[in-house]
Parts: structure tokens; sequence; C-alpha cells
């Protein structure tokens, strides 16, 4: 196949030790005693629980329904019986638990009833609807609901649809395994996709050290398809990233601010194209997906894991070796320390790594950096990660985004190579999560001032209200007194020279004015210095902790998503294709 | 759980000290050539310096606690060390060797925040001060022919010996620019390089082979990608570009640029100064604005200044432009090339 290849600049070659995994064919795991389902498994809303405990469910009946449009339904893996939704340990750096549903299988694997349906047959917002209702999401890793993505831009016609089988990051094969193993249906998933974008072109690419995979897939476009292309990429982390794999097959690049469909391209990953084949031509919605289980392992493999089981028993059937320490989620470029095994698989696993310090050294101690330029460099972005680091340290946060922060998708790059070992990425999560912080913090602030505001306002009409009425009273009571004329006069004058007025016979009254008024003004000193005071982090409330909590589990779901990072914060909308999306 | 928790939790092997370690390595074509056809005093005066470093760099680490050893093993007190002893006339006494140093490492290097923090380049900011300092030192330098025993050179630069007559040479840049200016018009360049003996093939006699010698490890690093090619390129072009158009202009009185490129310390600069990262421009463009500027810069105060030569003086003023040249160099980033 002659395909123009376009670069992209930067990239690293670390060791892609990608072979120890891939010698047996994907096998499928035992279902463990427990299943816990995370209802919120993708970018987007989290669905709302639709059984309780007690409840008996069937395989594939829906358990979490959609909550909005950026949002995907979960399912029951397998038939049995619900004991709880509860808060349990999520699959995230945090550690922090989250709504799941707790089932207990059965045994009997019993299905509800599946109904294929023949996409061609209905129309475009309907095959969308049954995507998300069947779960499909982005399994690169970015988990973002692909019916979400798989609208046209209305003014640019769709030219390109690229097809993410590039698998960049070391240790990863569960793409690859996939592509050898199940290549025809992925090559139909792709004719369902292509007819909802009607895209001019397909582009399936594949990086060039997974000659079975290009073999099989090529076969199976030939058969099927023969208007696909399958492209060879040059193997260089981060050609799996969405962006430069959109780049080096179409010579496109697509900035932080701007969707990807906006360019006329899109970019979905072979197992999220499988997963929506199977959800449509079979009815079987998203139940379990292949995780790649190697490292520091007796037996690396891959592995078809029904989602919910946890991490423990998963990684049970690779054998760990003694001396392993600890375990990652994702690959080591942008996966994360799982902090609990007992964290169950979900969408967004697409691989384990059993880590030992023999494996994955403990990095040298950090030094000052050198402006050496071997981070700007790498980066994909064509940023310049020193710039940031320095910017980010100074806490000038400002600069960092004039320096598009945004824009970083995380790949680690950069840290990769830096000769100072500084670990940039950390730097750059915290100068972005410090930003939404802020910005959060002044959506929270002009909030309370405007209701502030409000309170003030009321309280000083009420307050003038008090004061005429008083004022009226007082000087009904003089004229009862004195002369009559007087009255117009202390109705006419405003409310502060009524509680000022030194109406003789009324002093009393005028005394009560003027404490009001200054128990008002101290009300509102009082209220004003609260608001002036700085927000203090140390001692948050329960509440506040809790919506921290939340933004950094929505920020954790993307550890392995450049785009996501990127895209959430770079335009307040998903910026197009999630990586290996 | 282990002590590393973040991503990448793969690093490639590359560290300070093996940056600093293949300069060092890159430095050593040029030694070899030194201690060939000047002299093995140099050999005298890299230990002097590099002892000099380590003690100036021990103990400013010690008072801004700092980690002892590993910054001190990091190696860049060490490199900016033997350039300075590369930059010094190889007969200097011992203790200006050593004041440059200490002012390199101390007030150039740590009070501005060690490692990483210089705006300057240290070795340059040493040379500078001493031949402000120290002029008459600083020009004394051995006169061609000079035959003495490593014993008799190790004696003179302990100060254990007089310092003596013959010592007192000139750098082949510096006896040019002496005997034009006392011709008067008088005498011309191509006379004076094919008759005075200071002078060899195509620059001076035995530096020129030296500085053949820095430009061999300056391309070995840059296909080690320890340096890029912009700054070393831009700084060349723009002391060749001057060199070149007053040279047409009037070969009668000023040198053709290959002399120029061969002397001083063009080459030493060139591959091992101006390439400084932390006080050099860090931008595609910026390395090629800072690198020109500092080419030309060095051309004109070397040839029209007081001084012999005008590298050091060069890249200093050029270090004060560096955060404006990055600034406004920035290039654009990934999807923002063609905004439309
Ligand atoms: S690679 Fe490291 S030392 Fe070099 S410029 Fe980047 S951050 Fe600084
Ligand atoms: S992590 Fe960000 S800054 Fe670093 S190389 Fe990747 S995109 Fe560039």
């Amino acid at each position: 196949m002659l395909a123009q290849l376009f670069r992209f600049k930067g990239g690293v070659k670390p060791q892609t030790n990608k072979t120890i995994s891939v010698q047996e064919p994907i096998a499928q795991a035992p279902l463990p005693a427990r299943l816990f389902v995370p209802l919120h498994q993708s970018i987007g809303g989290a669905p709302n629980p639709l059984v309780q405990a007690g409840d008996t469910v069937r395989k594939g009946q829906l358990i979490g329904g959609a909550d909005a449009w950026v949002s995907a339904a979960v399912h029951a893996p397998t038939s049995g019986r619900v004991l709880a939704v509860e808060e349990h340990v999520a699959a995230h750096p945090s550690g922090l638990p989250t709504l799941s549903v707790v089932i207990e299988p059965d045994g009997r694997d019993e299905w509800i009833e599946r109904r294929p349906v023949d996409h061609q047959s209905l129309p475009p917002e309907r095959v969308r609807e049954l995507l998300r209702d069947a779960g499909v999401v982005g399994l690169g890793g970015a988990a973002f609901p692909s019916h979400a993505k798989l609208t046209p831009a209305r003014s640019v016609a769709m030219e390109q649809l690229v097809i993410n089988g590039a698998e960049c990051e070391p240790f990863m094969t569960c793409d690859d395994m996939l592509m050898r193993e199940r290549a025809d249906e992925i090559v139909r998933g792709i004719a369902i996709f292509r007819e909802l974008l009607a895209a001019r072109e397909v582009l399936i690419g594949i990086e060039d050290n997974k000659q079975e995979a290009i073999a099989a897939m090529h076969e199976a476009v030939l058969r099927l398809a023969p208007d696909y292309r399958v492209v060879a990429v040059p193997t260089r982390y981060p050609a799996g990233g969405a962006k430069q794999l959109i780049r080096v097959l179409t010579g496109k690049e697509v900035p932080a601010s701007r969707r990807s469909t906006e360019l006329g391209v899109q970019c979905f990953n072979v197992a999220t194209v499988y997963t929506a084949y199977r959800a449509l031509a079979c009815g079987e919605p998203v139940l379990s997906r292949i995780v790649t289980l190697t490292g520091n392992v007796e037996r690396p493999r891959n592995w078809e894991v029904s989602l919910g089981t946890p991490m423990r028993e998963v990684v049970a059937l690779a054998r760990p070796r003694a001396d392993t320490g600890s375990f990652l989620m994702g690959g080591p470029m942008m996966g994360f320390e799982i902090p609990d095994l007992d964290a169950p698989v979900v969408k967004a696993t697409n691989c384990i790594i059993a880590a030992s310090p023999g494996l994955f050294p403990p990095p040298p101690p950090e030094m000052p950096c050198i402006r050496c330029g071997a981070c700007a460099e790498v980066c994909p972005h064509e940023l310049q990660p020193f710039e940031l680091y320095w910017f980010s340290r100074a806490r000038n946060f400002g600069k960092t985004q004039e320096y598009y922060i945004f824009d970083c998708i995380e790949c680690g790059c950069c840290s990769y190579v830096c000769p100072s070992h500084i670990p940039l990425v950390q730097y750059f999560r915290f100068a972005k999560s410090e930003i939404w912080a802020r910005e959060r913090e002044k959506q929270a602030a002009d909030a309370a001032k405007e209701r502030f505001e409000l309170r003030n306002a009321r309280a000083e009409r009420e307050q003038a209200e008090k004061a005429e009425r008083l004022a009226r009273a007082a000087s009904a009571r003089t004229s009862e007194k004195k002369a009559p004329p007087e009255r117009t006069n202390a109705v006419d004058s405003p409310p502060a020279a009524a509680a000022g007025e030194p109406a003789a016979a009324a002093a009393t009254d005028a005394d009560a004015i003027r404490k009001a008024a200054i128990a008002a003004a101290m009300a509102r000193a009082r209220a004003q210095r609260e608001l002036a005071q700085p927000k203090n982090t140390d001692r948050l409330s329960a509440e506040q902790e809790r919506e921290i909590a939340a933004v950094e589990a929505r920020r954790g779901a993307q550890p392995a998503t450049p785009e996501a990072t990127a895209g959430a914060a770079g335009s307040g909308a998903p910026a197009g294709p999630q990586r290996g999306e | 759980m282990m002590a590393w928790s973040t991503p990448p939790y793969l690093l490639a092997d590359v560290s300070v000290r093996r940056v600093m370690l293949q300069v060092l390595v890159a430095l050593l074509p040029g030694i070899a050539a030194y201690v060939w056809l000047i002299g093995p005093s140099i050999l005298v005066q890299l230990v002097i310096a590099t002892l000099a470093a380590l003690l100036g760099e021990a103990v400013m680490l010690r008072l801004r606690r700092r980690p002892l050893l590993l910054f001190l093993t990091d190696g860049s007190a060490i490199v900016s060390a033997w350039l300075i002893a590369l930059a010094f006339p190889p007969l200097s006494p011992w203790w200006l060797t050593v004041v440059g140093v200490l002012f390199a490492i101390v007030i150039a290097k740590h009070l501005y925040g060690g490692l990483g923090q210089n705006p300057f380049n240290p070795a340059m900011i040493a040379f500078a001060a001493c031949i402000v300092s120290f002029p008459a030192l600083m020009s004394q330098w051995p006169a061609l022919g000079l035959k003495l025993s490593l014993a008799e050179q190790f004696e003179i630069i302990a100060g254990l010996a007089p310092r003596i007559d013959a010592m007192s040479g000139a750098t082949p840049l510096d006896a040019l620019k002496t005997a034009l200016k006392l011709g008067e018009g008088a005498v011309d360049v191509p006379t004076l390089l094919a008759n005075q003996d200071v002078f060899g093939n195509f620059a001076g006699r035995g530096w020129e082979w030296v500085s053949v010698g820095y430009l061999l490890g300056g391309l070995w690093l840059w296909q080690r990608k320890i340096i890029t090619w912009q700054t070393p390129v831009a700084f060349v072009g723009g002391l060749t570009l001057l060199a070149a158009i007053l040279w047409a202009w009037n070969p009668q009185q000023f040198a053709s640029p290959l002399f120029h490129l061969f002397s001083g310390g063009s080459l030493l600069g060139a591959f091992f100064i101006v390439t400084d990262p932390v006080s050099g421009s860090t931008t595609f463009r910026g390395k090629l604005i800072f690198g020109f500027l500092a080419g030309a810069i060095a051309y004109v105060i070397r040839v029209f200044g007081g001084y012999p030569d005008g590298v050091a003086f060069a890249v200093l003023l050029m270090n004060l432009c560096v955060p404006l040249i990055d600034m406004y160099t920035q290039p654009p980033i990934f999807g923002m090339k063609n905004p439309k």
C-alpha cells in the first residue's frame, strides 16, 4: 500500500517489551466470586443506578443508565444477584471509592434477550443512541463515550476516519492481539462508524513492530472492505496518541483548542470499533475487555476479563514474581500505580504491569534544570517543557497558560529524556489542577458575591423601609404634640437623615434607628471580611473535600488520555479523539 | 508501595553527569594538540583548575546546604574549570588560575543559585574578570620556540622560578593586531603572515591545530546530540561573515575568515562556550540569533577593540540578551502553525 506518511515532531523510543505477552492467544479469565461494577466508567456524566440490592440481573442487563449525552451505560457482566449498590474503591490513582454495583454471579451466565440490529436500516441518531446504551466508549484508555464523537461537523466534510491500532505504549499488546484474532469484526465495526460519519476515506494505522496484526488486518480488509487502507507507521512513542496518528496518516494537526471533526478527521481505537460491532451486530453491550497482563510475571498474556473483576484476581492469573512491588494500570509511560488491588477492572483497564525495582528502577534524585532543551526536542506537541516547568515551579500559572500548558498531553516524553530527572509531567499536572482549582474558586466566589449582593440589597431595602416606617411613626407622634407641617418633611427625608434627625420628642425612636443602622453596617463588614479571606486550603470542609475528590476523579479517569485532559480544559469541550480511543 | 508513583515509569539512561562527561571527552582532542604543539604545562593548569573548582563547589554546596556528593559529581564545575584553563595563558601563575576558577564557581555560579541558574557563562565571567584585573599576566603567552621542560614549566606556574622575558609572547591574534598598528599601513597582512614565526599554515602556528582539535570534539558532541548545530553554525557564520566582508574589501589590512576562525577562542567558543545551555538561548531561532551576534561581536572586539580576543565579552553581552531573545522566538506549537 502506498501511502504518504507524515512525521510528527519529537517522540522517544523506549524498549517496547511487547513480545513477551504475545506468545499465547487471548484467554478467557474466570468469573470472580464477586463483581464490583463501577457506574462511572467513562468520561462525562455518571450513570444512575437502575438496580438495588436483592435484584437478580441477567448478563447484559442495563444496571446504569446514561444520564446525559456525554455519558455511557453500564451493564451486568454476567447473571446473578445484586448484593449492594455501594461505594467501592476505584481503579484510580487516588484510590477513592466510587458508586459500584456489587454482583454475585450465579454461574449460569444467562443472557438477556439479545437484539442484533442492522445499522444500515436505522437513522444515524438511533444508531448513536444504541451505542450509548450499549456502553461503547473509547477503549484505548480514554473511555470517552464513542457516540458523542460520531457526529460529523456540520460545515466540514469528513475526509478521513482514522482507526488507531498503533498501540505505542511499551509492554501493552491488547490491541495487537485483538487485531490478530478478531480482524473481521474490527473491519465490520469500522463500516458502522464510517457510515455515521460519512467519511470519505478509512486509514488504519498500526505501528510497524506489529507485523502479524498488520497482516491479519490487511487480509480482512482485502476480503471485506478493499477500499480501507492499512498503513504501517514507524514505531515511535507516542505514535498511538490520537493527534499524532492523525498527523502521521493525514498530515493534519489538531490543536487542543479544536475538535478534530472541524478538520474533517476523526479517530477511534480498534478495540472500540470491535465493541461497537458486537453491540449492533450481536446485540451484546460492552461487558468485558482485553487486558494485557505483563511485566514481572511468570506468565505474561492477554486475557478477556469481565468488567468489575477485582484486579487482585486478575493479576493472580499471570503469577507475579516474588519481588513485584506494585502494579501499574496502563503503560509505563502514562499509566499509574494501582493503589489498591481490590479495585476492579474497568473499561479503561487496557494493561496491568507487575512492577519491580529491576524492571522500573526508581528515578535518580532530581537535579536542577540545565536548560539543555532535550525535553523540547522530544515534545510531540512542540511545547517548551522546561519553560512550563519554571513557571509551574514559580506558581506563575498565567505564564504556563501562555506557554500552552493545556496543549500538553502528559505523554511523558519530556520526563523520559530529562538528564536532570525532573518529573516534569507531575509539575504540569500540578499546574493544571491548580489552574482548575482557581477557576472553580473564582466561580464560587463570583456566585457568593452575587448572592451576598442580593442579600445586601434586600437588607438595605428592608432597612430603608423600616427606617421610613419609624420616621413616619415618630413624626406622627411629634406632630401630635407639635405642629403638623413637620410631617411632610419627615416623610420626604431619606432614611439616613431620618435616622439622624434629632427630633427631640422622638429621641428614643431615633436611637433605635441608629442602632439598627450600625448593626446592619457591622453585618455588612463581617460579610465582606469573610469574602475577602483567603480560601483556606488546609482546613477544608467535608463538602469541599468531596468536591475536590470528584474533580480529581474526573481528572484521574484520564491519566492515559492526553487529549481528554487537554481538551477538557482547553476548550471546555471534548476535543475530539481520545488517545488510542 | 514503592517510592516512585509518578509516570513515566521508564526513564532514558541519561544524566547531567553523563552530559558533562561527554563534554570533557570532547575537549580531549584539543587538549592533546595543545600538549603536543604548545606545551604540557596545560596539563598542570587543568589539574589546578579542577582542584580549585571542586574545592570551591564543595564549600559553596556546604554553605548552601545542598547535597554534596550529588552535585560535586555532576561534572559541571569541572567543565567550567577546564574551559578556564584552556582560555587562560598556559604559563599563568597558579593563583591566577585559582582566582579565575573560584570567581566562576563562587560568584558566577553559586551566588546566582548554582547549577542551571547562572545567567552568564561562568568560564567567560572568569576570563573577563581576570583580563580586566590582571591585564599583563593575562597577555603573557609563551613565545614560540620557548623550549622548557615540564619541570621548568611547573616551576614557573608555581611561582618558584622567575617569569622570564621569553614568556611574554603574544597570541597570533595579538601579534597581528600589534604589527598592523605599529606598521601604520606600511605593512600588510599577507607579508606578515608569510614572514612572522608566530603564524602557521592558515592561522597561528600550533594554535591552528588546537582549534582543529576543538572542531573535532565539537562535531562529536553534535553527533552525540549533546549540542545542537544552530549556535555553533551561527557563531561561525557571524564571525566569518564580518571577517569575509572586511577581508574582501581590504585584504592588506584584514586577515582572512579562515585565519579568524582558527585563531584565538573562535572554535572553543563555537562548540563549548556559546553552546552552554544554561546561559544560552533555547529556541531554534533564538540560538541562531544568539550565535550569530556573539560571533559578529567577537570579531568586532578582537579586531577593533582593545583586547586580544573578543569571544568572552561577546558571549557575556549576548547572555544578557537571552531572556529577551527567548521570549520573542518561541516556536509555534503543534496545530498552531497556520492558524486559520
Ligand atoms: S530536559 Fe530537563 S534539564 Fe533539559 S531543559 Fe528539559 S527540564 Fe531542563
Ligand atoms: S508530557 Fe506534555 S510537555 Fe512533556 S513531552 Fe508530552 S506533551 Fe510535551
